[in-house]
């Protein structure tokens, strides 16, 4: 157990040290003369040379690197050049908003498709089947963007229930969290649609196996049976999926976050790009790709925690 | 006893994939108007017998828009899809060919892949690059490489060890040349597969990056950045806003049931299951 998780475990440094390479790598050593690209090319060779010294360009490549490594380690990202203060302030103050988005995308996706792909399992073949897996292959093919768009049409531009947009701050939580309402509806209903599929899948194949038909034979109710038998038996795939959804996830709130003009790190990015903001977005893409990493590290985690079989067999 | 039912999600697939790509290509030779023609006087122009589908703030005329914008599309999701193909499928190959630390190098290489959801390598190198269209076919075609390296490597690995490769090996042929002329032609479901879904992902982060400003820059029409100037005018114009929308929702939603479809005939473990 402790050695596979040892071994995960150095898979998981190896893979973050080299997402910093290749971050620091596309940021840094490709495009040119950043200097040229934040000032633009009406600047000065003086302005571009002063630039570059602040921002230690004129040291070598590897040297900058490290630099920029152990100060990640300490939280500091450096000095954020369009917004003039600390990358590591920018992101603290809206980390909170992106986090919440999250956080509630990811809860209501799970809820809605463990209901859903349940039920379809239990509805086998039949209308109710049909149905769901037809709105999740719709789910599939619909783009975030599109449905948050559609959303906003129907809730904020026709029946004026909710905000179409924007977030007053957490000062009024029940504005604020209208105002998150139809953020997670968007990110959660295409989220969800994969998860409802592998969900019913999953479920269907463990409802096969003999110890489904004994607990029904032994008298427990079809429902008991379901969520109480089949579900903590059909958990690794799902638990799979959610994992490699977490990618979907943090990619999903960028662009949620773009959609409804929400100020948190998503937004962040955008803005930093279109300032041209390199030292910004190098920190928010690390951030966000570490993230992912984490997720599939600590998926491969929770197999041996949901299913001690896989200890052996995957160390 | 052939019991190779067509599916419906391929045949609802297949129609809808011939019907875009069939716009798409129309689009290169007739449009029913020229696409870019601003018309300021018939701007929000309601559908009609001449604008079909109305026209934008512009006047453009929306038909002529959404197929050029098809074909864009279509044209970005080829070249990506197409170079992750070739490039992530000779990995696999080579992967499975070899063996020994040359697979596990360019597996581990290509877990590093999975780490960049595709969307969030498009931003890192529009960020560094500047928007285009170009930018995304990279970002998309960088990302698809280590997806089909896995597929194909796993699809291979089967491949080596059946019979006739044992056969092939013991009359003295060479790893290339089994590859390429036993190995290749037995993964090319899985393969093909792989790649039908890859394009209805693609067309989606090819929509995103436009809808966001980092793929097709103006004047190139492109059915993201279609919705993401139909949004200001939301209140104005909310039929703007849908057709778009709705022409990336056929195409994904196309492509992804072509992909079902083609693996549920293909996939021998659930061609078994159905016989059985």
């Amino acid at each position: 157990m402790s050695y596979f998780i040892a071994r995960r475990l150095a898979g998981f440094l190896l893979t973050l040290w080299a997402v910093s390479v290749v971050v620091f790598a596309v940021m840094n050593v490709l495009p040119g003369d950043p200097a040229l690209t934040i000032l633009g090319i009406d600047s000065t060779e003086e302005a571009r040379a002063a630039l570059r010294a602040r921002l230690g360009l004129d040291q070598p490549v590897v040297l900058r690197y490290l630099d920029w490594v152990a100060g990640a380690l300490r939280g500091d990202f450096g000095t954020s050049f369009s917004f003039g203060v600390p990358v590591s302030g920018l992101i603290g103050e809206r980390l909170p908003l992106t986090f919440s988005l999250a956080l509630s995308g990811m809860v209501v996706t799970v809820i809605l498709a463990l209901v859903l792909g349940i039920t379809a399992a239990a509805r086998h073949g039949r209308p109710g089947d049909w149905g769901i897996m037809l709105l999740s292959q719709m789910g599939i093919a619909i783009p975030a963007f599109w449905l948050s768009m559609l959303l906003v049409l129907l809730f904020a531009v026709r029946l004026r229930w909710l905000p179409p947009g924007g977030f007053p701050g957490w000062g009024d939580p029940i504005a604020a969290l209208r105002s998150l309402v139809l953020p997670t509806a968007a990110l959660a209903l295409v989220q969800s649609a994969v998860l409802a599929r592998v969900t019913r899948s999953a479920a269907l194949e463990v409802m096969r196996l003999d110890f489904v038909r004994t607990a029904r034979a032994s008298g427990f109710g079809s429902r008991h049976v379901l969520w109480r038998h089949v579900l903590p038996n059909a958990l690794v795939p799902i638990v799979t999926i959610v994992g490699l959804q977490f990618a979907g996830l943090v990619t999903g709130t960028i662009v949620i976050e773009n959609v409804f003009y929400l100020p948190g790190l998503g937004r962040l990015l955008f803005q930093s790009i279109a300032n041209r903001d390199l030292i910004t977005v190098q920190a928010l893409v690390m951030l966000f790709a570490t993230l992912v990493v984490t997720a599939n590290f600590l998926v491969d985690i929770a197999y041996v925690i949901i299913d001690p079989r896989l200890r052996g067999a995957r160390g | 006893m052939r019991e190779r039912r067509l599916s419906p999600n391929l045949i609802i697939g297949a129609v809808l994939v011939a019907l875009v790509c069939g716009v798409a290509l129309l689009s290169v030779v007739w449009t029913p108007h020229p696409y870019a023609v601003i018309d300021v006087g018939g701007k929000f122009a309601p559908a009609s017998a001449e604008h079909w589908l109305g026209t934008d703030q512009l006047g453009r005329d929306l038909v002529s828009q959404l197929m050029v914008a098809a074909g864009n599309s279509m044209m970005v999701a080829l070249l990506a899809v197409g170079v992750g193909c070739v490039l992530g499928t000779a990995f696999g190959l080579l992967a499975a060919a070899r063996g020994g630390w040359t697979e596990e190098a360019i597996m581990r290489v290509s877990d590093l892949g999975f780490a960049f959801p595709a969307l969030l390598f498009a931003i890192m190198l529009a960020a560094a690059y500047g928007p285009s269209l170009s930018v995304v076919v990279v970002a998309i075609a960088f990302i698809n490489i280590p997806i089909f390296a896995r597929v194909s490597r796993a699809a291979a690995n089967q491949v080596w060890h059946r019979e006739y490769v044992y056969a092939a090996r013991a009359a003295g042929m060479g790893r290339f040349a089994i590859s390429r002329d036993h190995i290749l032609p037995n993964i090319a479901a899985p393969v093909i597969v792989q790649a039908t879904i890859e394009f209805a992902v693609s067309i989606l982060t090819e929509a995103a990056l436009s809808y966001l400003g980092l793929g097709a820059q103006p004047p190139a029409p492109s059915w993201g950045r279609m919705l993401s100037e139909a949004q200001t005018l939301m209140y104005l114009a909310p039929q703007l806003a849908i057709w778009p929308g709705l022409c990336i929702f056929t195409a994904v939603l196309g492509f992804g049931l072509l992909g079902d479809g083609l693996r549920d005939m293909t996939d021998p473990r659930l061609i078994r299951e159905r016989r059985a």
